[in-house]
């Protein structure tokens, strides 16, 4: 009898797919469970989290996937948290009708912020980016938009009630209505990244010469993307003004734009699971170096961005994947 | 008129500042192509030196002295430590590391020193000037910087190791042909940006207090200065600076008023990237397919 | 006369990709030899291995000292001048500073009277020692170029396509002087050459590389005539 090698069947991509759906509605169901358990303290943190991964998620899709470096998207975090203020404080908008409005200014601002920006390759682009968050804070308090922007006192909104027929705090309210956007926004997100457009920014960002050269309109995607990640950011924030209740000039400095280029990196660039992990990082890294010194989380935020560039550049969700594929490989050879 | 011509002397007086730090940027990317992001940062931290040193009693000269000869060093250290092994990375793991250290350098200095604003000396006496057209201290920091830039003048264009970083920097390949040490010439590069940076935030701190968020304007106007003289040519930064410095103060003081003092370094700088990034005096960059 | 340059075995390798196979060739004290070959033979790829730009393996002997392991500025410092392709001019520097990156490795006193014996040799870039580098003609680049090479007071120069893309009366001119200074300077000369007809003329002794194997070795005289050259390389 001749010695038969047996071979090991991988799992067809079908199959593999419905695992996938099958561990994010597993994620969905415990998420939704999980406000139950925790104090309204603990809720709010946790739906700011989720307002970060909406954040993350559009900073990735302009930076992690198509390499365009922003160092500026506080400025939009900013800008839909300002329009979601000014519709609830001065023309009384219900909470969730604000989220498109600030959706679509994102998005035009985001363009039209990219249209200039095309022609800027890597490091200047980065550098106006910086310019516009350093500069976002003074424009917001100037005595030019004073009127809408409240100043240096900023706005304070209400905390949106929950629907009569529910019987939860007004915390855990919020947190569900956030984590159905979120999921509705990640949903899209990874609908945009993961078709033609997807593989187009992959192209951009590998090698833009020859994605030219193929037929990818360059330029109308990169100012797209722009204009799109700068959508996600501003719905963000639109839902950290809703949960916080304030926006005040002084929230949406640099290094609010910074905290979002670390959650990037920590979480892993080019990757979607990434936001979540990264938005983890970044809401509770505070909390927990705070009680060392009320500079450590920076100096933390800090060393982590450096070492994750020697140690780990595909962030969290990037080591995730390594350590699943070992482990893939280790079980194939075992059998 | 008087007024006028106030604003233009203030402006060029903390053009003088910008001009010295834009002048690091530009040594920096030259030698690099990277923007030193942190250049702010490192100012400050070698700002709040100076000032520990006064502090613990030193004279000012003797302190300023020690000041730039310790920034010099960390910056070699930083050059040669954190920055060679990334000497291949793509430009964004560089614009991060550079954050990064942006972030440390701020948050390290409002630990030791906390958040609250203290005052630095000036070594020059408070009496105004010509009548009060100019403060002895924003002249004798236009002298300190111009002198500065003349020594850096003199060193780069007449001494060996001047030549050298000059060959280093433009085509470090045929550097390396003729024997000259790149690594090395980096490393100096960094050194002397660093000094030059503890000088200007030296100078600044007197008139805009000392905090460890001080330089963050100051870079933005560095880097607008840099872009409008040409991000690849030293001479056209330091002009960059007065103009960037004139232009602040009298738009400030008659335009937009002082609060958007940032926005207009931020409609500066977009502008010069869209309208003409190589500046006044830069080459035009061209990619090659 | 002794080998002053002595190359074993050397392989060479764009990070993992082997790009030379082994070649064995030498350069006499104070004599001549060229590296012939088609484009992208690997000729080029040798001069910089020899100067340690690439990873390289095997041996090479500089003066009976091996220098395969050290670093490109320590082999520059032992007296080996690399003249590369495309000159590779400091173009925003001046002719003079140039000249001045040339011999910075030098600590002696005679820096100042090599300005002058340098400009002997070519005293078309002496009447532009203070214009920018960049505005020369490629011809006087390419002389500025050797010329910095001799500012180091070379053993051994590296030249590395010279006559590329210059007429060919300036590059006989070039050649000529390069004679000159062979004889003079009694600096040996490793010349890399598309243009074989030249080279072998200029030469004691040739090499035919392909693909990064050397396929013929000898003197140039014998090598001119060989049958095989004559066809591919000399046109005839």
């Amino acid at each position: 009898m001749a010695n038969a090698t047996i071979t090991r069947v991988q799992p067809t991509a079908a199959i593999a797919t419905s695992w996938r759906a099958l561990a994010i509605l597993l994620l969905l169901a415990a998420a939704t469970a999980l406000p139950f358990g925790l104090s309204g303290y603990q809720t709010f943190q946790i739906t700011l989290a989720l307002a970060y991964a909406i954040a993350l998620l559009g900073l990735n899709m302009l930076t992690g996937f198509s390499g365009q470096i922003s160092l500026g998207h506080g400025a939009f975090y900013a800008l839909g948290a300002y329009a979601t203020a000014i519709l609830m404080d001065r023309f009384d908008w219900p909470y969730w009708a604000t989220l498109p409005v600030a959706g679509v200014v994102c998005l035009i601002a985001g363009f039209l912020f990219g249209l200039p920006a095309l022609r800027l390759e890597g490091l200047y682009l980065a550098l106006a980016t910086l310019a516009l968050a350093v500069a976002t804070p003074q424009l917001l308090k100037s005595k030019l938009l004073e009127e809408w922007t409240g100043g240096v006192q900023g706005i304070s909104i209400l905390k949106p009630d929950p629907p009569d027929f529910l019987p939860i705090s007004a915390d855990q309210w919020l947190y569900l209505f956030t984590l159905a956007v979120t999921a509705l926004m990640f949903l899209i997100g990874w609908n945009i990244l993961r078709g033609r457009v997807g593989r187009a920014l992959r192209a951009i960002r590998e090698h833009p010469l020859a994605a030219e050269a193929m037929g990818v309109n360059i330029a109308l995607y990169k100012s797209l993307i722009f204009g799109v990640s700068a959508m996600f950011t501003g719905i963000a924030g639109a839902l950290g003004a809703i949960s916080v209740q304030f926006v005040a000039p002084d929230s949406f400095d640099v290094f609010l734009s910074i905290r979002l280029l670390v959650g990037l990196v920590v979480g892993g660039l080019g990757s979607i699971s990434g936001a979540l992990w990264g938005a983890l990082f970044i809401e509770y890294v505070p909390n927990i170096a705070d009680q060392i010194s009320k500079a450590a989380p920076w100096a933390i935020y800090g060393i982590f961005m450096i070492g994750f560039m020697y140690a780990m550049p595909t962030g969290v969700a990037g080591g995730l994947r390594l350590l699943a594929g070992r482990l893939r490989r280790w079980r194939g050879s075992t059998e | 008129m008087e007024g006028l011509l106030h604003q233009v002397l203030s402006g060029l007086a903390t053009g003088s500042i910008y001009a010295s730090m834009a002048l690091a940027l530009v040594m920096i990317y030259q030698a690099t192509h990277h923007l030193n992001f942190a250049q702010g940062e490192m100012a400050m931290a070698s700002t709040y030196l100076a000032w520990s040193l006064i502090a613990a009693g030193l004279p000012y000269w003797l302190a300023f002295v020690l000041t730039v000869g310790l920034s010099f060093v960390a910056g070699v250290a930083i050059e040669r430590i954190v920055l060679r092994p990334l000497a291949n990375a793509p430009v964004l793991a560089l614009v991060i590391v550079f954050i990064g250290l942006l972030v440390i350098f701020n948050s390290v200095a409002g630990w030791i020193f906390t958040y609250t604003i203290k005052t630095f000396p000036s070594p020059f006496p408070p009496e105004p000037l010509f009548g009060g057209l100019i403060s002895s201290h924003e002249l004798g920091a236009m002298g300190v910087t111009l002198g500065m830039l003349a020594l850096l003048y003199l060193f780069f264009r007449y001494t060996r190791l001047g030549l050298a970083m000059r060959a280093a920097a433009q085509n470090p390949v045929s550097s390396r042909l003729c024997g000259v040490r790149v690594g090395w010439m980096l490393a100096l590069g960094w050194g002397m940006a660093a000094a030059i940076g503890a000088v200007a935030g030296m100078m600044i701190a007197p008139i805009v207090f000392l905090d460890p968020n001080m330089m963050a304007g100051v870079l933005l106007y560095a880097f607008a200065a840099a872009l409008v003289g040409g991000i690849d040519n030293p001479v056209g930064a330091v002009v960059g600076g007065f103009i960037v410095g004139v232009l602040e103060n009298v738009a400030g003081a008659y335009l937009i008023g002082t609060e958007l003092k940032l926005t207009l370094a931020l409609v500066v700088i977009v502008g010069v990237l869209v309208v003409k990034p190589s500046g006044l005096f830069g080459r035009v960059l061209v990619s090659r397919v | 006369m002794s080998a002053l340059l002595e190359v074993a075995e050397l392989r060479a390798f764009y990070g993992a990709r082997p790009v030379l196979h082994g070649l064995s060739f030498a350069v006499p004290e104070g004599g001549i030899a060229t590296l012939l070959g088609a484009n992208g033979a690997g000729k080029t790829t040798t001069l910089r291995a020899l100067c340690r730009m690439l990873r390289v393996e095997g041996e090479v002997r500089f003066d009976g000292q091996r220098i395969d392991g050290r670093s490109t500025e320590d082999i520059v410092r032992l007296g080996i001048a690399h003249v590369p392709d495309g000159r590779g001019t400091f173009v925003d520097l001046t002719v003079e500073e140039n000249l001045r990156v040339g011999a910075i490795t030098r600590r002696d006193k005679g820096i100042a009277g090599d300005f002058e014996r340098v400009y002997g040799y070519f005293p078309r870039i002496k009447e532009r020692r203070r214009q920018q580098a960049g505005t020369l003609s490629g011809g006087e680049q390419q002389m500025l170029a050797i010329a910095r090479a001799l500012m180091l007071q070379p053993r051994l120069l590296l030249l590395d396509e010279p006559s590329f893309g210059l007429a060919p009366l300036l590059v006989e001119e070039i050649f000529r002087i390069m004679r000159q200074i062979n004889r003079q300077e009694r600096v040996a000369i490793l010349l890399v050459e598309q243009n074989a007809s030249l080279a072998l003329e200029l030469a004691d002794e040739a090499y035919l590389i392909e693909t990064g194997r050397l396929v013929l070795a000898g003197k140039a005289a014998e090598i001119a005539k060989a049958e095989s050259v004559r066809r591919s390389y000399l046109g005839y």
